[in-house]
């Protein structure tokens, strides 16, 4: 049954909040200390939201002129020595990188953070064909110790805690189990991993933006570990989504200062690496990959979603996210962003996805580049409504509820029975009990002896009799 | 100037002292305000859920009942948002597009509108901490939210420090999501509860007596949370605290 596969981020993220009284409270201390390091650094910029109108007129530019920066892109990338491939969706994607590991032999590869290569599934892909795979930045790498897909754009593992860190690496490596400190974990996973990063054939990047005047790509990175991927093996490849396009080099300025203040509260990432062209003796693959962003982008409510530059400041500032914990979306994209990304890669799995939101609209006042997440939240619900992937229950309810508010009448008497029985949930007529979990957490409110409109037609009673 | 008065239906039922204070403190003013009689919802809760099809029938009702009005004032920053933003459900006439335009929170018509200087039969000596509901500052704009730089500006406040004798306390987290966002506070119950808890326990580390909003709804949400834990927080909506009551 199509149901089963649905993704119950609801259930999911009451199971984070639940599992014990350290995780959530951690995950939200600390992604809310992003955000405050955000609003510190985007105070220092006098122009920020110039700047965040800027960086979104250009980007909806580039997205309208497609076409055309992508050919440039690929005659400049082409003249400086790159081998330009086409990818139309994940399937295609993997196979040029199959095809290239294939043709020199390569069985290992390091790679840094790409969310490209987690939407194409590249890694599982790669292992059943016999590559070794290894996650260059520190928290894929503990992510991928651990099974289990990144939770946040930026910051993969920062739903666990020191010691959660502490016991996977005992478990995998052999570290201490007792000591967590960071800097013990951190030098551990290198020693560990450095030997597979010398062995390496090849080494994986995805891009943060690509700029068409010049056929070059920009990476930014906290711990420089694309660069190792990119300057050590013989052979690069590097997967870039087509949204990643900028027209012009002078473009990048305005995206730089957005980007990691927007992330983490830092003036730059410590690495701003410039890809032109291979290396002396190197090899440079860059595989152009739609999956899906042709079509986002003939979506007139969600096209807009391509502007996204990955800087997960919609997740540090989201209340529901940070109590909810990125797994709970089940889904590569968690957060505000993938609520409006992952229904387009499959509709009914993530239809329970938009309902997952306050509504509060912080992410969309947050987000660097202006996309009006909030919005297109609430765009999807009506998606999700008008092809009836909603429980039945709650279509049900909602259909009486709107029966009822039509009618004045219905309306009173519903307004009455429900005082009677005390049985008043906040949205009023939706007493159903698949929808009445308020009293969980919560008193119920107390009816009040007189409705406002019984009290108005006395006051307007005794005003008429004094004449007023 | 003819200001139609709009009630939703949880103040109706449930919190009508808020209505009786926002009708009194306007025709203080001088305002002439009338309440139609057959109102009942304006939509939000269908639409909210992306449920066009049901929203429909009760936004035209409201236009009905509001069409006439210089203004409509209504004591409820989510649901004047959706009349002003997404009342969309029905074909956008003249009428439907009027009732749009001229529809304000409470807050906003007495700032904005009415110009209000001061409330001098208002005294409030108490500590409070101020919810402006996400719907009032990111809809609406009443105040400027955290997020966007520039120079700060709250409405509520301004009007709040009016009242003699009331202070206001400054909050950790002062514009986060209460958690209460309509259909989400049933259909994800534990997300937020979690929200309402930290929101109460932020009242509490900044020794608040009482929570004020110009959204009884998250109030609602609040307080249910703050009494099942035990905890002796007073809720209020700002116009019972501009008028001097009814408390
Ligand atoms: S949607 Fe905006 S805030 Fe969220 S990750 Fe993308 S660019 Fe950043």
């Amino acid at each position: 049954m199509e149901d089963d596969k649905k993704v119950d981020v609801a259930a999911q993220a009451a199971a984070f909040l639940a599992q014990d009284e350290v995780h959530e409270p951690m995950h939200d201390k600390n992604l809310w200390a992003a955000r405050m390091k955000r609003d510190a650094a985007a105070r220092e910029v006098p122009e920020w939201e110039t700047l965040r109108q800027l960086a979104s007129q250009i980007k909806e530019h580039t997205l309208t002129h497609l076409l055309q920066y992508l050919t440039e892109f690929e005659k400049n990338a082409t003249s400086r020595g790159a081998k330009v491939y086409w990818a139309r969706d994940a399937a295609e994607h993997n196979q040029h990188v199959w095809d290239i590991l294939r043709e020199k032999n390569i069985s290992s590869v390091i790679k840094s953070k790409s969310m490209l290569q987690e939407e194409c599934g590249m890694t599982a892909f790669l292992e059943n064909r016999g590559i070794t795979v290894t996650e260059s930045d520190l928290g894929e790498r503990i992510q991928q110790l651990d099974d289990q897909p990144p939770s946040h754009i930026v910051m993969p593992a920062i739903h666990k805690t020191r010691e959660d860190v502490a016991q996977l690496f005992a478990r995998n490596i052999g570290t201490d189990p007792a000591n967590t400190d960071p800097h013990y974990l951190t030098e551990a996973m290198r020693n560990d991993a450095r030997k597979r990063f010398l062995e390496a054939g090849a080494g994986m990047t995805g891009a943060n933006f690509a700029i068409a005047e010049t056929g070059s790509f920009v990476v930014c990175t906290n711990e420089g570990n694309a660069d190792i991927g990119a300057s050590v093996p013989p052979v690069h490849i590097a997967s870039i989504g087509i949204e990643k396009l900028l027209p012009k080099v002078k473009d990048l300025g305005i995206f730089i200062r957005l980007l990691s203040r927007s992330a983490l509260g830092t003036l730059a990432t410590q690495y701003t690496s410039h890809f032109s062209g291979p290396r002396k003796g190197g090899e440079l693959h860059i595989i152009l990959t739609d999956n899906g962003r042709s079509k986002r982008l003939g979506m007139p409510e969600f096209w807009t979603s391509l502007k996204c530059i990955r800087c997960g400041a919609c997740m540090n500032t989201c209340p529901v996210y940070r109590r909810s914990g990125g797994l709970a979306y089940g889904a590569t994209y968690s957060g505000p962003i993938g609520i409006i990304l992952d229904p387009t890669f499959d509709e009914s799995k993530y239809s329970e996805l938009p309902y997952h939101s306050s509504l509060c609209g912080s992410c969309t006042e947050v987000c660097p580049v202006k996309i009006n997440i909030s919005d297109q939240i609430l765009q999807w619900r009506k998606v999700m409504a008008a092809k009836k992937y909603l429980p039945a229950a709650r279509r049900l309810a909602f259909g009486t509820a709107g029966k009822i508010f039509e009618h004045p009448q219905l309306f009173r008497s519903a307004e009455t029975m429900a005082s009677g029985a005390l049985k008043f949930t906040p949205n009023f007529l939706l007493y159903n009990r698949v929808l009445n979990p308020w009293g969980r957490h919560r008193e119920l409110p107390h009816f009040a002896g007189q409705t406002f409109r019984e009290w108005y037609l006395q006051y307007k009673a005794k005003n008429n009799e004094h004449g007023t | 100037m003819k200001v139609g008065l709009f009630i939703p239906c949880y103040i109706d039922a449930i919190y009508p002292e808020a209505g009786i204070a926002t009708l009194e403190l306007l025709e203080r003013f001088g305002v002439e305000i009338v309440y139609p009689l057959n109102q009942t919802c304006c939509g939000q809760p269908m639409a909210n859920e992306g449920d066009q099809q049901h929203s429909a029938a009760a936004e035209q009702l409201f236009v009905n009942n509001f069409r006439e009005f210089d203004y409509i004032v209504g004591p409820a920053g989510s649901c004047v948002k959706h009349v002003k933003y997404h009342l969309d459900a029905i074909p956008q006439d003249p009428d439907v597009l009027h009732v749009r335009e001229r529809t304000y929170e409470l807050v906003e018509f007495l700032h904005d509108i009415l110009k209000v200087e001061a409330f001098p039969w208002a005294y409030f000596r108490y500590k409070v901490g101020l919810h402006n509901s996400c719907s009032s500052i990111r809809g609406l704009g009443i105040a400027r939210s955290s997020e966007i730089m520039g120079t700060p500006f709250n409405k509520s406040a301004k009007l709040l420090q009016m009242v003699e004798g009331l202070e206001l306390v400054p909050m950790d987290r002062p514009d986060e999501c209460c958690g209460f966002g309509g259909t989400f506070c049933v259909t994800d119950e534990a997300v937020s509860a979690s929200m309402g808890i930290d929101k109460v326990h932020d009242y509490l580390r900044h020794d608040a007596e009482f929570v004020v909003s110009p959204d009884m709804s998250c109030l609602m949400h609040q307080q249910g949370i703050a009494r099942k834990a035990g905890i002796h927080l007073k809720f209020l909506h700002i116009a019972q605290v501009l008028n001097g009551g009814p408390f």
